[in-house]
């Protein structure tokens, strides 16, 4: 090889990793705070991560040094100690004098973290296998937050987006400046709702509510995820904030209730059967696509197929009993989806994904079986 | 520490009527023949879950789905975590104990030992079970291996299958550590009095007493567990009035004892080859003992640090931080006293000793990474993250399976007879350190970032890094293989090994021959 070839190589080499390291993010430490706790968490990491790199190094400088001068190679001589009182409380006094001086200002953040009371407004959020449901009390909003990254780009078939398993359908919104509280229960299995820039991560524990706070300081999206293993999709159930003007925030609300009222209103008209079955495949793909599958062959022997079941070529009204009510790991559907959306599904299960039952099952059916 | 006067017949019992062949493993009472299978067990394990490591890492290489669907690599996390800690690291540690503990002592064997052969063949079945769930329908055990309900109650057969496994487990467990509480309480030569008893001796002592007192925990909550699967009890069902809570303290209780379990036995063996190679003797031997029953005790008291975000009272949250913080003083002490003991030796670095140092500084990481997790506003941040995976690796890896190679190192030529190739042992040391440290390092910054554990796929922020552990993971997987192969090398021949072959090492285990006879110490050495 001559100096020309290494040369070359070389401009390659480094070309090449000039290019990676802009692509690249290579984040290096906890994300950046937005919420005076996670302002607090961030400075008492650095406190703390000091600290320990200090001990760390005095320790390390020791031994080191010891390793290069003590050496048999070296000529050294071993010296027989094995005892030394002083040292030895010293360096049992010194430790625990610096965890003092660690626990003061952690203690005062977690009285802090602890403090729910005085709120400006109550979300409840609940987990779900694989997906958060969030009701605002008091302000009868209440919706289902499902990851919105399509399946193609997880299976590497699609390019992956710059949100990649970080976007959702419908975001949590909320006013900055606001100290929002927030409830935290499950359906099925412990889950944990967690917005790392906010130095909230709190369990979701089925038949108990929890409870946390935060208040924002900048507007903006925070990305966070399901932080306890929930099962097939918990690597699949992000969260998404959006902390946006008290103006916008009331407008939100407001759209949220009129979409809302437009639903209520369109479970009174009759249903087309294409309508429902067209309507029924969206709905069919955001909740039950991921233990039935897209194409409704299941996941036996945990999640059984629907692709010619007794369930779904059966009576409807069985049917319609276990999607309102739910089975052992099915979950009961009544209190998440509205009659029309119930109304759908249950109908493209009967007439898609392999079935043609031919029966449609209307809105107000639904309403009248709840 | 102890010098010995011992009468060897080089013979011994050999000459007559030990089973030869397939017999001599099935029936054997011998605490050598024992602890070689604990040992042989334990590095099958290993692999086995070593593999599956590899296949986590491969899934893992890029954002996306590639080799495992999601439910496939809830299997691949949860049954590499069981594995290699009820497979891997405790029975090694137990192996150390069969072949070290009588050798050391200058007892002519365990205790109990039928009850020795019983508790390593208990562990047969419960691998097997453990291995055959993977081919049960639905597949192995899939809610992690801290297998927390309900999460845990909606898993299939294979479920029921590591319960069973697990409570076998938990049995041979506890009948090894009667046997080595017994054994060390009874069988110690004359004047060797509990204060002149090697270090290993000493840690693996606390260690059985942990054992006895943490693994019936455990059968406690995969019982409750299994009531409620199959026997209408609610115990960690809200709907019916129990709390799913519960399971984790009374997991936890068992869980963090744990954790000291399988690091103790390792200080132990740090304690052991560091003087040797230091050729001076351990510094500070009482606060050692002090520190390491300290603790034990404090480890039973510090396992809600485990749960910071299920939402426990202010109170329980202050009380747990303080009390984990505290342990990290009885843990300086013995970094400490091994830099001490270093201090002015004459020191030499054979693979044993490169082992060994590089524990002490990297199991410092795990340790001081786990300070940082116990501050409990910092662990909110890094609960259940990647930080977390990397904090146990560095103690877990770095801290126990190191320590076990380089005491199996320290002490192949008393178990073989032959010196093992010390030019391969260098490779294996400098390929594992590398690769560990690539491996694992830059999960601490996946981790702080937000990337969560426990998932098959991530957001394209952490693909480098990952892409960087996946790299490291594969070389350590690797490099395990030159170690066998060292250590079947060493078995089949190499240089004549002295009944002594280390230049520092004192103790009565090189007072006898290499390898050890059949038979040693059928007439008591005398510790003065």
């Amino acid at each position: 090889m001559n100096k020309r070839t290494i040369l070359s190589f070389c401009t390659v080499f480094l070309s090449f990793l000039a290019s990676s390291s802009v692509q690249a993010e290579y984040a290096l430490n906890l994300r950046a705070p937005v919420t005076e706790i996670a302002t607090q968490i961030y400075d008492l990491h650095m406190l703390i991560m000091y600290v320990c790199i200090a001990i760390f190094i005095v320790v390390f400088s020791i031994m080191f040094y010891s390793l290069y001068k003590h050496r048999k190679s070296a000529g050294h001589k071993a010296v027989q100690f094995h005892e030394h009182h002083m040292l030895e409380v010293v360096w049992t006094i010194i430790p625990a004098l610096i965890l003092i001086g660690m626990a003061v200002p952690a203690t005062k953040t977690i009285l802090a973290m602890k403090d729910t009371r005085e709120a400006d407004m109550t979300i409840k959020a609940t987990g779900h296998q694989w997906k958060w449901e969030y009701e605002y009390l008091g302000k009868d909003v209440r919706f289902i937050s499902t990851l919105a990254t399509p399946q193609e780009q997880i299976h590497n078939t699609a390019p992956k987006g710059e949100h990649y398993l970080l976007e959702v359908d419908n975001p949590v919104v909320v006013p900055v400046g606001k100290k929002v509280r927030v409830l935290l229960t499950a359906q099925d299995v412990i889950h944990a709702w967690w917005v790392p820039s906010f130095g909230v991560k709190q369990d979701a524990i089925p038949g108990f509510i929890k409870e946390t706070w935060f208040r924002v300081e900048k507007e903006g999206t925070y990305r966070g995820q399901c932080a306890e293993l929930c099962g097939k999709d918990h690597g699949f159930m992000p969260i998404v904030v959006e902390a946006v003007s008290e103006e916008k925030y009331n407008e939100w609300i407001a759209s949220k209730k009129a979409a809302a009222a437009e639903a209520a209103a369109s479970g009174d008209k009759e249903w087309s059967k294409d309508d429902l079955i067209a309507n029924g495949k969206t709905v069919y793909e955001k909740n039950c696509a991921a233990c039935h599958q897209a194409n409704g062959a299941g996941l036996p022997p945990a999640f059984p197929a629907l692709t010619g079941s007794k369930i779904a070529n059966g009576p409807i009204a069985d049917h319609l009993h276990i999607v309102l009510n739910g089975k052992n790991v099915m979950p009961h559907w009544k209190e998440l989806l509205n009659d029309v959306e119930i109304a759908s599904v249950v109908t493209y299960e009967r007439n898609g994904l392999g079935n043609s039952v031919g029966d449609v099952l209307q809105p107000a059916q639904v309403k009248a079986a709840r | 520490m102890s010098t010995a006067t011992a009468k060897h017949d080089d013979h011994g019992h050999d000459s007559h009527g030990h089973p030869t062949g397939l017999m001599r493993w099935v029936k054997s009472t011998n605490h050598k023949d024992i602890g070689t299978m604990y040992l042989w067990f334990s590095f099958t394990m290993f692999l086995f879950a070593g593999a599956m490591a590899m296949g986590i890492r491969a899934e893992l290489f890029q954002p996306g789905l590639q080799f495992f669907q999601p439910q496939v690599f809830n299997q691949l996390t949860t049954l590499h975590g069981l594995i290699m800690i009820f497979g891997a690291i405790m029975p090694a540690f137990v192996g150390f104990a069969n072949w070290q503990v009588p050798l050391m002592i200058g007892a002519p064997d365990m205790a109990f030992p039928r009850l020795n052969n019983m508790s390593f063949w208990l562990l047969i079945p419960a691998a097997l079970l453990l291995v055959a769930s993977i081919f049960v329908p639905g597949g192995a055990v899939a809610g992690g291996w801290t297998m927390y309900p309900p999460l845990a109650i909606q898993g299939g057969l294979s479920m029921d299958m590591s319960i069973f496994a697990l409570h076998i487990l938990g049995v041979s467990s506890i009948v090894g550590s009667i046997n080595i509480i017994t054994t060390i309480f009874n069988m110690r030569a004359p004047g060797m009095t509990l204060m002149k008893m090697p270090m290993f001796v000493w840690t693996w002592l606390i260690t059985a007493y942990l054992l006895i007192a943490a693994m019936p925990v455990l059968a406690g909550a995969l019982t409750m567990m299994i009531t409620d699967r199959h026997f209408g009890t609610h115990f960690f069902n809200a709907a019916g009035g129990g709390d799913p809570v519960l399971f984790q303290h009374v997991f936890w209780f068992f869980g963090h004892p744990e954790v000291y379990i399988m690091i103790l036995p390792a200080f132990g063996i740090l304690s052991t080859i560091i003087p040797t190679f230091s050729r001076k003797p351990l510094f500070g031997y009482a606060s050692m003992v002090y520190a390491t029953t300290a603790i034990a005790v404090l480890s039973f008291v510090v396992w809600a640090h485990h749960m910071f975000t299920t939402g426990m009272p202010v109170a329980g949250q202050l009380f747990f931080m303080y009390s984990t913080m505290l342990i990290s003083v009885p843990t300086g002490v013995k970094v400490f006293n091994w830099v001490a003991t270093m201090w002015k030796g004459s020191m030499t670095f054979e693979t044993p000793m490169l082992f060994a140092v590089a524990v002490v500084f990297l199991f410092t990481i795990g340790g001081l990474s786990g300070l940082v997790c116990a501050i409990l506003p910092v662990d909110i941040q890094v609960q259940d993250t990647y930080y977390v995976v990397a904090h146990f690796h560095y103690v877990l890896f770095s801290g126990a399976a190191m320590s076990i190679m380089g005491g199996v190192y320290y002490w192949l030529p008393k178990w073989t007879g032959h010196m093992y190739d010390e030019t391969l042992g260098k490779w294996h040391f400098w390929l594992t350190t590398i690769a560990f440290n690539v491996t694992f390092f830059p999960m601490h910054f996946t981790g702080l970032a937000g990337m969560p554990r426990r998932i098959p796929d991530y957001s394209q922020q952490f693909a480098e890094f990952n892409m960087i552990s996946s790299y490291g993971a594969f070389a350590l997987g690797l490099s395990q293989l030159l170690f066998l192969y060292v250590v079947i090398k060493c078995i089949k021949g190499g240089a004549k090994a002295p009944a002594s072959p280390w230049e520092g090492a004192h103790g009565l285990e090189w007072t006898v021959p290499s390898p050890a006879p059949f038979h040693t110490f059928e007439t008591p050495p005398v510790v003065k």
